[in-house]
């Protein structure tokens, strides 16, 4: 790769910025705006998804529950209780946060098979409460009402406006992904998921690294789903089941585990693919499923592996 | 409610006996092949969705309820044999999402065929319910529970009696000892594969005249069922049955005290296990080779 | 990475071929065609799409064609959501019909005042009326309504104490808080309050505690398929409480699934399903067996009164259309609240601006299940 990491990281953010800005203009008309915005919510929690999965290697069935959490916090704080949005989106970021770090405890020494069923357990649970707790969630038919985004100094009234705000966040996002993984933490984790012995033997404190990712993964579909929140208005159990995990799963293992860039780009691609294949509207749970065992079997580096080795190639550099 | 606890019991011993038998196909490939097939869940749905599908071909009910079963113990095998075998020895979490990709497959498949409606398949015998002990108790659940009753006696006499029992016994115990001896450890893991979709879907037919079908109930069932298989240890098929049995009474009572988060019991009770007792109930503590 | 930005390209290229249809009416249209709601949704779809035809084959409206846009929700309140943004953002429709569930409309409804276009919901929650929406009119009577029909026949039967069994959505939740105030509010007792979930394959536990306290009657409010496991449960364990289902199963589709089990069963329904035992002079008698002849000969399967939804939402719309001379959703929102007397397939409707519900009580018909088939309850 670049003879400097750093350079080709700040290179690639720059490139990132210079996309989100254009995109919108690329569109024929303001609802393609909606898609796109999803797009920068999902790609959110798929970032943070993909830290835990393809650098600590740690997997999660379950995380649809953290985007749910800071949705439907977002919502009883704001809506039911009234506070300003900007305390509703911390209220929701650190509930998401608080979950995770109590659940890493226990099930972060788990393994493989183990860990997966836990944290489907742990998401499908989660996912009755919204049901059951009618008083509070709303139950099946949903929480209405949860008001608009608006922060101090920041009120975006427009769907353009608010898809600006989604991309910028989600800018900062990968920015700061890129610092972690850069630093000394990232070494870490990455030297944990190369073999969890051999960085034990190296002194590595591994339960509180692996708790710190997937804390930092909670968090991250937190936010995600606090501003999921603001901008439909509208949240309902039916969106944060099991589905919607395995429809940010698949988005990272397309996308590429351990590749920031392969996650935003399966996550781009598979919110904005119903919007094409309208047709197959009906069969997405076949692509879905299709696209998992395919990949699995054929493409285990993803959309991002594809593309390393296709760089590869063209610069003629030899794959070690 | 305890005037009724007869009542409880038998509706949840009959819902436990399916995930008895879903736990049983869960431990089937896992003792031979170390994986966890999270579309075990789809064969208990394709026993059911099968069966009303080839009764509706004029099939008699015998006929396509072992058809049914018949189809999904090879879809088992394909599934081996096309998607499990070509991946090889590859990380936990690879297999895992492979098998919730084949899972979404076979799902998507269904709805594609038949429609997301839900289906009734008659019970297999139209007598009257039985009152036995103050409960009311359906003749299709007596065929639930004495069904079960014989695969589990045919499956110890498999396993204790029959080459390829012993064969998939060898396996699980050590692949390579297996091979050496003239195993094939493939061919044993297709075995694996058929013999628990085989398992699944009969867990599906049977408990379908009672609860209805449709293309999505594999999901809970499947995930019930592991939660049963980690119950009774994962690892031991009696643990396996026994776990299913327990874990529907719990439900059953679990229901008549709080009626929507009786879904969550099953779960709760997964994740206690995997945190404080991950061997369960009957299974042996395991060891790692670092 | 390519082939990524290809498929964009290609989107953007083929939105901008797009044919643009010549001057039609748009109207839109969110229904449940797939998914739990489907036996609601699917006869609704299919009416929409015939009466679509009938009145394009008149000419269409003030000599305008209808262009029909539909999307299947899939029985889920936030596909719903992403449909009615599409309807009013892309698609630019001057009116939205639908949804088929009362959860998706209360969802979608606070969008319409803003949009300033008018939602003609399928659905039957009274939340949705009450309080007065400007912009939001239904056509499916009220679960009040439905609710106060089964007491007055409770009533009549001499019954004391009830027992109710709802399912946990935005459905039986809607009616479960009817029912616990009118059941009171007319002299019965309440003897239980049993809940169960819209997936669960199994309610012999609160059949059991029902059966306990020994009420007079039981109503069940929920969709298909629990309704139908309720009464097959019911049979097996041998109980004959009398049980009274919601106009929710009032579809030809409860009585397949519940089998030899729903015999007995009484419930509210729109007079559409017993049209040929009503009185020769009744009003609307010629009106709903024709559209009932027309739905069993175009689609083959047996009509139902959620159809019937669809054809006085679209028939009223259309009618409104007509009234205003024009397409702007403002005037149609307008002439919908002039609307008197329009003899629909739901009943006889008559919309004000204090009322947008157009019908009462007495759309509801008490019918009971025999020999597999609908027949007025005396």
């Amino acid at each position: 790769m670049a003879a400097t990491p750093r350079h080709a990281g700040l290179l690639a953010l720059g490139v990132l910025a210079a996309l989100l800005g254009l995109a919108p203009l690329a569109l024929p008309n303001d609802y393609y705006l909606n898609v796109l915005i999803l797009c920068c919510l999902n790609a959110l929690a798929v970032m943070g998804l993909n830290l835990l999965m393809g650098y600590a290697g740690q997997v999660s069935l379950g995380h649809a529950a953290f985007f749910g959490l800071g949705a439907y916090v977002t919502a009883v704080v704001t809506a039911t209780f009234g506070l300003p949005v900007a305390v509703g989106i911390l209220a929701g970021v650190s509930a998401s946060a608080l979950v995770a770090w109590f659940l890493a405890q226990p099930t972060l020494k788990l393994r493989g098979h183990y860990l997966a069923m836990a944290t489907l357990g742990f998401g499908i649970i989660v996912s009755i409460v919204f049901n059951e707790a009618v008083g509070i969630t709303g139950g099946p038919s949903g929480f209405v009402g949860i008001p608009r985004l608006s922060l101090p100094g920041c009120a975006p009234t427009s769907d353009r406006s608010f898809y600006f705000l989604a991309a910028g966040v989600l800018w900062l996002g990968a920015l700061m992904a890129g610092l972690i993984m850069d630093s000394r933490t990232g070494r870490a984790l990455r030297a944990i998921h190369a073999s969890e012995h051999a960085a034990q033997a190296m002194g590595i404190d591994i339960a509180r690294h692996k708790r710190f990712v997937f804390v930092l993964s909670a968090v991250y579909a937190g936010l995600a789903g606090t501003l999921y929140a603001h901008h439909l208005t509208f949240v309902a159990p039916s969106s944060f089941g099991f589905n919607f995990s395995v429809q940010l799963l698949t988005m990272v293992v397309l996308g590429g585990m351990a590749s920031t860039w392969g996650a935003l780009a399966g996550a781009f691609f598979l919110t904005s693919l119903p919007e094409f294949l309208r047709v197959f509207e009906e069969m997405d749970i076949l692509i879905y499923g299709g696209l998992l065992v395919m990949c699995m079997m054929f493409m285990p580096g993803g959309l991002a592996g594809l593309a390393r080795k296709l760089a590869c190639g063209l610069l003629g550099a030899r794959r070690v | 409610m305890l005037s009724s606890a007869p009542q409880y019991l038998v509706s949840g011993l009959t819902v436990g006996a399916t995930y008895g038998l879903t736990a049983l196909g869960f431990t089937m490939i896992f003792n031979t092949t170390g994986i966890i097939n999270f579309a075990q869940g789809e064969f208990v749905m394709l026993g059911g969705m099968l069966s009303v599908a080839f009764l509706k071909a004029h099939a008699p009910l015998p006929l396509a309820v072992l058809l049914a079963v018949s189809v999904a113990a090879l879809a088992g095998c394909l599934m081996e044999r096309l998607v499990i075998r070509p991946v090889g020895r590859a990380p936990a979490v690879n297999l895992v999402i492979i098998t919730i990709g084949v899972s979404i497959l076979m799902r998507g498949a269904v709805m594609l065929a038949w429609g997301k409606d839900t289906f009734s398949l008659p019970a297999f015998t139209s007598a009257k319910p039985l009152a036995v002990l103050g409960a009311v108790v359906r003749p299709q659940s007596l065929w639930v529970l004495s069904i079960t009753l014989l695969i589990l006696a045919g499956l110890k006499l498999f396993f204790s009696r029959s080459i390829h029992g012993k064969a998939m016994l060898a396996c699980s115990c050590e692949p390579k000892a297996a091979a050496l001896v003239g195993i094939s450890v493939d061919r044993m893991a297709m075995l694996s594969f058929g013999l628990s979709g085989f398992l699944g879907a009969v867990g599906g037919a049977i408990l379908a005249p009672i609860t209805l079908t449709s293309y999505d109930v594999g999901v809970m069932l499947g995930l019930k069922g592991f939660a049963a298989c980690i119950l009774g240890g994962l690892g031991n098929p009696f643990g396996a049955a026994a776990g299913g049995l327990i874990l529907g009474v719990l439900e059953s009572f679990g229901a008549s005290v709080a009626s929507g988060y009786q879904d969550a019991f099953a779960f709760v009770m997964l994740l206690a296990l995997l945190f404080l007792k991950p061997t369960g109930l009957f299974g042996a503590p395991g060891s790692d080779r670092v | 990475m390519f082939w990524r930005l290809f498929a964009a390209l290609a989107l953007v290229a083929s939105m901008f071929t797009a044919s643009q249809a010549a001057d039609t009416l748009k109207i839109g249209a969110v229904v449940s065609v797939t998914g739990p709601a489907a036996p609601l949704g699917e006869p609704e779809k299919n009416t929409l799409e015939m009466v679509r035809d009938q009145i394009n084959a008149r000419g269409g409206v003030n000599g305008r064609m209808v262009e029909l846009i539909v999307y299947d929700d899939e029985s889920d309140v936030n596909k719903a959501v992403l449909a009615a943004e599409r309807l009013l953002k892309k698609d630019g429709v001057c009116a939205v019909i639908g949804p088929t569930t009362s959860g998706s409309t209360l969802a979608i409804m606070n969008r319409f005042p803003a949009a300033e276009v008018p939602l003609v919901s399928m659905s039957a929650a009274e939340k949705i009326v009450n309080p007065v929406n400007p912009w939001v009119f239904k056509v499916a009577p009220s679960d009040r309504h439905a609710a106060q029909r089964i007491l007055k026949d409770a009533r009549g039967r001499g019954f004391k104490k009830i027992a109710i069994l709802t399912v946990s959505d935005g459905f039986g939740q809607a009616g479960r808080e009817v029912l616990k105030e009118l059941i009171p509010a007319g002299g019965f007792e309440l003897a239980a309050d049993e809940v169960y979930g819209p997936k669960d394959t199994d309610m012999t536990p609160q059949l059991t505690k029902i059966k306990d306290l020994a009420p007079d009657a039981v109503i069940c409010w929920g969709t298909n398929p629990g309704p139908a496991v309720v009464a097959r449960n019911r049979a097996d364990l041998g109980l004959s409480i009398p049980l009274y289902m919601s106009h929710g199963v009032a579809s030809k589709k409860f009585i397949e699934l519940a089998g030899p089990a729903a015999e007995g069963i009484m419930l509210p329904a729109g007079d559409l399903i017993v049209a040929d035992q009503l009185p020769e002079g009744d009003s609307r008698k010629a009106l709903l067996t024709g559209y009932a002849r027309q739905y069993q000969q175009t689609f083959k399967s047996d009509v139902s009164t959620f159809g019937g939804h669809g054809w006085d939402a679209l028939g009223m719309v259309a009618k409104a259309v007509e009234m205003a001379g024009s397409d702007k959703p403002a005037a149609i929102r307008e002439n919908l609240e002039k609307i008197t007397g329009f003899p629909g397939v739901g009943g006889v409707f008559s919309f004000s601006a204090a009322n947008h519900d157009g019908l009462d009580e007495n759309a509801f018909e008490m019918v009971v299940v025999q020999g597999g088939d609908w027949k007025i309850l005396k």
